[in-house]
C-alpha cells in the first residue's frame, strides 16, 4: 500500500480543523527562542509565515532571490481574493466556498484541506484590513466585492486590479516589522540550492549569495518552502522571469514526493504572443470577465478579414459574432472556470476563427462595449439624469471601467498600442499557475520530516484546476493561519535539540554538491546560451504537454526532453565567474531543474488516462468535447518518488481521494 | 500599428562591482522588433553578447508587468525612459526610431550603490519600511470584523493610490537631491488615511523620516520631478501630507 499518510483527522468536516488544532502540541513562549526556522520565498505564503513565526518568538531566517522581499511574484496577482464573508447577502457560506473549490478542482483535491481553507478565509480579510490593506469600498464605507469564475456569488475582495500587490505589501509590512524588531533575519539576493538532511530530518539549506557567489550554510530545526510554482517550464508564461522550481526540486531529489505535476492552469485571458523574441506573457485579470464578453466571428471569412486588417471588430454586426461561452454555458456564461474558458478559446481558434495576426492566428476578443452602456446608464441614473444622451452614457461607462480596471486597461494599451476602451481587447490563454507541487500532508509537511511546503509550491488545495482569486487565499491561509499551528506541533519535540551545527559531514556534502554543479556549468564551455535550451524546452512543453495532450505526443515529449537534457549538459555556455553577480549562472541552475521537471510532467500526464480540470487528454472527452473523468481508476493524487538522475525511473505512489461530504459528480457549468 | 524592426546603437554603463570604476560601452543591435519591450531588447543584446562569448549586461527585472518594481534603468536621461506612467519593463521599442542611439545607465544616487552594470542596491528602502512602515498588529485572525469600521470611499481610494507605489526608486534617481520623500510620503499617507494606521501615525512619521535621513537620502525642494517620472503616478500631495504628519509629530512627540 501507499507510503503516503495524509494525516487527515477524523470527525465531521466542519469540526475537523478546530478539533485538530485543539489537540496539537504547543511550544511554550520561553522555548520558542531556542528554535530556528528557515523560510524560503517571500511571496504571500512565505512573508505571512515568516512574519507570524517571528511574532510567536521563533528565530526566523527568511530568504528571497530578489533584491527585496516585496518583489515576490504574488505582487502581480490582479483580480482579487476569495472569502466566505457573505457581505453581499447572495447565499455565500463556508460550505459553498468549500463546494465551489472542490467542484472547480474537478474533484481532485482533498476535502479536509479545502474545507479548512474556506474556514480561515474570513479571518484573512479581517487580518488584512487590520494591517491597513486598502481594499475597494462602496460609498457607504463597507467593503466591495466582485465575482470570479466558477461561482455564482460575489465573494471576491479586491483593490482595483492590484489585489496581489496590496496583500503582499501587507504581508511585507508585517515581515518588515519583525525584521525591524530583530525577530526575522532577512537574506535578500540569496537563492536556496540544496536542502540539508541530518538523520532523515530537514536541518538546513545551502544558499548562494547572488552578489558575491559565496555558498552559505544555514541550519534550522525546520525548513519552510514557499517558493511558488513552476509555470516557467513553458518558457513563456505569466510568471516572473525569476520564478523557478529549483528549491522544490532539490527537496524532491532529497526524498520529498512531487504530486500531480501535470496539473497546470492555462489562464484564458492573457495578451497573445507577439513574436519570437518575446520573453514573457502578461495576464489580463479574470475579473475583466465580470464586464467583458468573449467572442470571435461566426464566419471564418470574417476572422480572415479581421486578421488581414480589412475589417475592424467594431464593424462586425452583433448577429455575426459568436459569444461562444454564453452560447455553450448559459448558467455561468463568461464566468466559467479557467480551464473551461481556455479550452473553448483553443477550440474556436482551431476552427480557424482566431482573430490575432501572428504566427498561429490565436486570439479571441474580450469586449467591453455592452458593459460601457449598462454601467453608463446606471451611473447617469444614480446621478439623477434619467434621460441621458448616448454620448453621456458612453462617457460615464468608460469612467466606471477606468475606476474598476484602470491599471489593467493602461497595461494593455502600453503593451499592444491599442485602446481597449474603443476596440475590444485581444486575448488568448497562457500558462499561469501550477496546481501540482511538493506533496504535503494535512500539516503541510512533505515526506521529509521538518520540511514544510506552503502556497503554490505545494499541491494540496486546488485539485486539477484552481478557481480565480483562490491562490491569494491559499497563500495567506497557509502562512498566517495553518502553518504556525502545524509547525509548532512538530517543533514541540525539538525544544531539547539545541543549535544545529553547520560543520557536520551532511552540510559539507551538500555544499560540495552545489559547488560541483556550479563548477561544471562554468567550465563547460559549450556554444549555446541557457535561453536557447529553455526556449526549446518551452516549445516541447507547450505543444505536447499543453492545453491538449495525447499519449503519442506525451511519449514524444519524454523522448525529446531526454535528448534536450543531454544536449544541455554537453553544449550549454555559461559566461562569467562564480564570485560575482551572474544572472546567466542563476538561470542555468534553474533550467537544469526545469528540464527534469518537464519530463516528469509528461510522465504524469501520460499515466493519467482521463481528463480532469486543466489536464485534458484528447482521448478522453465526451461528445461535446468536455473533460471525461475516470473516477473509478484515477481518483487519486499521483505522487512521484525520485530514483536518480534518469527521471524516467521515478516511481508513482497513489493517495486515494475520499469524498465523504461532497457527492462526486460530473462538473457542469451549463 | 503593425510591428516592424529597427536597428539601434546602445551606449550602456558597464561596471564590474561597487568598488570598481565604470564606463560607457557601445553596442549595435539590429532587427529589434518594435513590439518588443525594452527588456526583451536587452535580452536580445545579451543573447548576441553570449554568442560572441562576451559578458552579458546585468540588469534587474522580474515580473515584467510593471508591478514588482525590480526593473530600473535611466534611459536617455530619464528614469524608466521616454514614456510616461510606465516602468522600463512596460516600455516598448515602438517608442524608438530606426537608427537611434540609446543611452542606458543605472539609477544614480548616493543611497543606491551600484552592484554591477545596471544593477543597484535599493535595500535602503527596505530599512525605511522596517523602521515604521506597518501597523503594529499581530497575526491572530481575531482582530475585528473587516466591516466593523466603515471607511469613507474617498479616504480608502486615496490610501490605495498612495499604496500603489512599487518601490522602484525612480523618484530618488530622478531627484536632483536624491530625495526619497515621495516613497516615504506614500507609505506614511497610506496609513495616515486609514483608521487602522492612524493610531501610530505620529511615531511612524518620526521613525521613517529618521531612517530616511540616516540612509543618506537628500531633502525635498519641491521640484516635482519625482511625480513626473513615477511610473505609478504617485502624487506630490503625499509629500505635503508627510510634511504635515512630521510637523505634527515633532510638536507633540516627547521623544
Amino acid at each position: 500500500m501507499s507510503i503516503l499518510d495524509s494525516k487527515i483527522p477524523a470527525g465531521n468536516i466542519s469540526d475537523k480543523w478546530t478539533d485538530y488544532k485543539n489537540h496539537l502540541k504547543l511550544v511554550a513562549p520561553n522555548n520558542r527562542p531556542k528554535i530556528d526556522i528557515i523560510v524560503v520565498g517571500t511571496g504571500l505564503a512565505g512573508s505571512s509565515a515568516a512574519a507570524s513565526l517571528g511574532e510567536m518568538g521563533y528565530n526566523v531566517k527568511a530568504f528571497c532571490f530578489q533584491d527585496s522581499p516585496r518583489r515576490a511574484h504574488s505582487i502581480a496577482a490582479q483580480g482579487g481574493i476569495n472569502a466566505a464573508k457573505n457581505y453581499q447577502n447572495d447565499g455565500d457560506s463556508v460550505y459553498r466556498l468549500f463546494y465551489d473549490t472542490i467542484k472547480g478542482g474537478d474533484y481532485r483535491a482533498r476535502e479536509a484541506n479545502v474545507h479548512r481553507l474556506a474556514e480561515v478565509s474570513t479571518s484573512i480579510i479581517d487580518q488584512c484590513v487590520a494591517q491597513g490593506v486598502p481594499f475597494a469600498r462602496e460609498y457607504g464605507g463597507l467593503l466591495d466585492n466582485r465575482s470570479f469564475g466558477g461561482t455564482q456569488v460575489q465573494r471576491t475582495f479586491y483593490a482595483a486590479g492590484q489585489t496581489g500587490q496590496q496583500l503582499l505589501l501587507g504581508a511585507y509590512s508585517a515581515l518588515s516589522r519583525q525584521i525591524g524588531l530583530g525577530r526575522v533575519k532577512m537574506y535578500n539576493r540569496h537563492e536556496m540550492l540544496e536542502i540539508v538532511k541530518v538523520d532523515g530530518k530537514a536541518r538546513g539549506i545551502i544558499a548562494r549569495n547572488l552578489v558575491t557567489g559565496e555558498l552559505e550554510r544555514h541550519s534550522a530545526h525546520a525548513v519552510v518552502l514557499a517558493t511558488g510554482g513552476y509555470g516557467n517550464v513553458y518558457f513563456l508564461s505569466t510568471n516572473a522571469m525569476g520564478s523557478n522550481v529549483t528549491a522544490a526540486w532539490k527537496v524532491h531529489k532529497q526524498g520529498a514526493l512531487f504530486a500531480n505535476p501535470c496539473y497546470v492552469q492555462i489562464h484564458p485571458t492573457c495578451i497573445p504572443v507577439h513574436g519570437t523574441n518575446q520573453a514573457k506573457l502578461t495576464l489580463m485579470s479574470e475579473s475583466l470577465r465580470n464586464s467583458g464578453r468573449i467572442w470571435v466571428p461566426k464566419k471564418k471569412e470574417d476572422a480572415e478579414a479581421i486578421r488581414a486588417g480589412k475589417l475592424k471588430p467594431t464593424e462586425l454586426k452583433e448577429e455575426e459574432r459568436d459569444y461562444y461561452l454564453e452560447r455553450k454555458y448559459p448558467a455561468f456564461g463568461n464566468l466559467v472556470p479557467r480551464d473551461v474558458a481556455s479550452r473553448a478559446a483553443k477550440e474556436v481558434c482551431d476552427e480557424g476563427r482566431g482573430i490575432e495576426e501572428n504566427d498561429t492566428n490565436e486570439g479571441v476578443y474580450l469586449d467591453f462595449s455592452t458593459e460601457i452602456k449598462t454601467k453608463g446608464k446606471q451611473a447617469a441614473y444614480a446621478a439623477g439624469d434619467h434621460n441621458p444622451s448616448e454620448e453621456k452614457i458612453i462617457e460615464l461607462g468608460k469612467k466606471w471601467l477606468e475606476e474598476k480596471y484602470g491599471n489593467l486597461f493602461q497595461m494593455y494599451q502600453k503593451i499592444t498600442d491599442e485602446n481597449p476602451y474603443e476596440t475590444p481587447m485581444k486575448i488568448y490563454p497562457a500558462v499561469h499557475y501550477t496546481m501540482g507541487g511538493v506533496w504535503v500532508d494535512y500539516n503541510l509537511q512533505s515526506t521529509i520530516p521538518g520540511c514544510f511546503v506552503t502556497g503554490e509550491a505545494n499541491f494540496s488545495d486546488h485539485g486539477a484546476n484552481r478557481l480565480g482569486a483562490s491562490a491569494l487565499m491559499q497563500g495567506l491561509a497557509d502562512g498566517y493561519f495553518v502553518l504556525p499551528y502545524t509547525i509548532s506541533n512538530y517543533l514541540a519535540d525539538e525544544i531539547r535539540t539545541g543549535k544545529i551545527a553547520t560543520d557536520s559531514p551532511e552540510f559539507e556534502i551538500a555544499e560540495n554538491n552545489v559547488k560541483s554543479q556550479i563548477d561544471k556549468f562554468l567550465s563547460n564551455n559549450g556554444t549555446k546560451s541557457v535561453d536557447y535550451f529553455h526556449k526549446k524546452l518551452g516549445l516541447i512543453m507547450w505543444n505536447k504537454v499543453g492545453m491538449g495532450r495525447n499519449a503519442e505526443g506525451l511519449q514524444e515529449a519524454i523522448n525529446e526532453i531526454d535528448q534536450l537534457k543531454k544536449e544541455f549538459y554537453a553544449d550549454v555556455y555559461v559566461p562569467g565567474s562564480n564570485d560575482e553577480l551572474n544572472p546567466q549562472l542563476e538561470k542555468a541552475l534553474r533550467v537544469a531543474d526545469l528540464i527534469d521537471l518537464g519530463q516528469l510532467m509528461a510522465m504524469d500526464a501520460l499515466q493519467r488516462k482521463e481528463s480532469c480540470g486543466g489536464h485534458f487528454r484528447e482521448e478522453y472527452q465526451d461528445a461535446e468535447g468536455e473533460t471525461l473523468r475516470d473516477d473509478e481508476n484515477f481518483s487519486f493524487v499521483g505522487a512521484w518518488e525520485y530514483k536518480g538522475d534518469d527521471i524516467k525511473q521515478e516511481q508513482l505512489h497513489k493517495e486515494e481521494l475520499k469524498y465523504e461530504f461532497i457527492k462526486i459528480a460530473a462538473r457542469n457549468y451549463k | 500599428m503593425a510591428a516592424k524592426t529597427i536597428n539601434i546603437t546602445l551606449k550602456i554603463w558597464r561596471q564590474k562591482n561597487c568598488n570598481s570604476k565604470g564606463n560607457m560601452e557601445t553596442y549595435t543591435l539590429n532587427d529589434v522588433s518594435t513590439a518588443s519591450s525594452f527588456l526583451e531588447m536587452l535580452d536580445q543584446l545579451n543573447e548576441q553578447l553570449i554568442n560572441e562569448k562576451k559578458e552579458p549586461v546585468a540588469f534587474d527585472h522580474d515580473c515584467r508587468e510593471g508591478i514588482c518594481g525590480m526593473c530600473s534603468l535611466y534611459i536617455n536621461g530619464r528614469a524608466h525612459g521616454p514614456d510616461t506612467g510606465t516602468t522600463t519593463c512596460q516600455l516598448h521599442m515602438r517608442m524608438f526610431n530606426d537608427g537611434d542611439t540609446i543611452y542606458v545607465e543605472p539609477w544614480r544616487s548616493a543611497a543606491f550603490p551600484v552592484v554591477k552594470d545596471l544593477v543597484v542596491d535599493r535595500s535602503a528602502f527596505d530599512r525605511i519600511q522596517q523602521a515604521g512602515g506597518f501597523v503594529s498588529v499581530n497575526t491572530s485572525g481575531r482582530t475585528m470584523d473587516a466591516n466593523a469600521i466603515p471607511i469613507p470611499k474617498e479616504d480608502a481610494d486615496k490610501a490605495f493610490e498612495a499604496a500603489a507605489c512599487i518601490g522602484c526608486g525612480a523618484c530618488v534617481a530622478t531627484c536632483k537631491n536624491g530625495s526619497a520623500m515621495l516613497f516615504v510620503g506614500a507609505k506614511v499617507s497610506q496609513y495616515a488615511l486609514l483608521p487602522q494606521g492612524r493610531v501610530e501615525a505620529t511615531q511612524r512619521a518620526l521613525n521613517m523620516v529618521r531612517q530616511m535621513d540616516e540612509e543618506g537620502f537628500g531633502n525635498c525642494t519641491n521640484t516635482g520631478a519625482c511625480e513626473v517620472e513615477c511610473p505609478k503616478g504617485i502624487s506630490l500631495d503625499n509629500i505635503a501630507r508627510l510634511n504635515r504628519e512630521f510637523l505634527k509629530a515633532s510638536l507633540v512627540s516627547n521623544k
